[in-house]
């Protein structure tokens, strides 16, 4: 992978697991039956939807290689998959159709 | 030997009850390996990622934001926040679990992934009878469909990948499966909410270099969810369609 060297790959990907499984065993493991405050739960379990979406916004808006410029083929595969995905309840039939739509928006332009 | 027995019946109950999730595991395990191969990571790392990390979007993300060179620590911060939901099901598992044994916990805090909590929990809930042997029984169980498949589509994919020309640039496939993944979650007003907010702060913050902008709109966008849960009172419910 461009610009990163063997041993950062691994570093991110042991840090990666170390914090994840910290993660995961942080309640069970150690603080047993104690409760979290609502607040916290509350704000916990937004994170997939805050950061998401985040994450994707600028690759889909301005896709590496487009030098800025909107992409069409990019925002239709992201429009049919965020909408087949609301629709259909199936993140997997929402990727398979917004990959389809990306191949077809790109034959089409 | 009574409990023995009814802690393997509980076992294959929830590895029958996880079973439709091998639809998920199994896609987005070659998913990953598809996408992390053409994006030029060698088989040991790319199933490094799936067995060390076991959790497909923060794996995604990782790799989202290499492509992107963005510096580590940005990596490394953005692929544990998409995790922190995690730490919600560990504090939700500990009244049922607590009671195990050290190892039995470190067993099940590293396959606590979305599908076999969402499974398991919603089982302890509604069968409040059942034992400790029963309760550590059944969450094994409902492991068995989803992390060995997790691991093997995700080998399958990588050679998948290897198999895919080089000139075929699939990166956009990335972005695609982070909103397949997002869309069936947004199940009250409060996700939508939260989603809406994640990507007008992106663009807001956009002109940030190294994806700095990411954290301040992820922190910003948990903000407006919780606060439209809060004034909703809209009621948490685990995921369960949604990908790890």
């Amino acid at each position: 992978m461009t610009g990163w060297s063997g041993t950062e790959i691994w570093l991110i990907i042991v840090a990666l697991g170390v914090a994840t499984y910290a993660i995961r065993f942080s309640f069970l493991g150690l603080i047993g039956n104690r409760e979290l405050p609502d607040w916290l739960l509350r704000h916990l379990r937004y994170t997939p939807v805050a950061i998401l979406p985040a994450l994707v916004t600028p690759g889909v808006l301005w896709p590496a290689g487009s030098d800025g410029a909107l992409s069409l083929p990019h925002i239709a595969a992201a429009l049919v998959a965020v909408g087949v995905g609301y629709w259909r309840k199936s993140a997997v039939l929402a990727a398979l159709c917004g990959v389809l739509a990306f191949v077809a928006v790109s034959a089409v332009l | 030997m009574a409990t023995a027995n009814s802690s393997r019946t509980a076992f294959w109950r929830g590895a029958r009850d996880a079973g439709p999730f091998v639809l998920v595991a199994g896609p987005f395990g070659a998913l990953f390996g598809v996408v992390a191969t053409e994006a030029g990571l060698n088989l040991t790392q790319v199933m490094g990622f799936s067995v060390v990390v076991i959790a497909g979007a923060s794996q995604l993300a990782a790799l989202q934001l290499m492509l992107d060179q963005a510096p580590a620590v940005i990596v490394l911060l953005s692929a544990i926040a998409v995790n922190l939901r995690m730490a919600m099901y560990s504090a939700s598992l500990a009244p049922h679990l607590g009671a195990a044994s050290l190892w039995q916990r470190a067993l099940v805090a590293y396959m606590n992934v979305d599908q076999t909590y969402a499974v398991s929990v919603l089982k302890y809930e509604d069968a409040p009878q059942m034992g400790l042997g029963e309760r550590l029984g059944y969450f094994f169980g409902t492991c068995v469909p989803i992390i060995p498949v997790w691991i093997v589509a995700t080998y399958v994919g990588a050679l998948l990948g290897e198999a895919i020309p080089g000139d075929w640039d699939i990166t956009f496939a990335v972005p695609v499966a982070f909103l397949a993944m997002v869309a069936p979650a947004l199940r009250t007003g409060a996700h939508i909410a939260a989603a809406a907010a994640s990507v007008v702060l992106a663009i807001a913050f956009g002109g940030l270099p190294y994806n700095l902008g990411l954290l301040p709109a992820g922190i910003g966008a948990m903000i407006v969810g919780a606060e439209v849960e809060r004034r909703m009172g809209a009621r948490f419910t685990p995921p369960a369609g949604s990908g790890k």
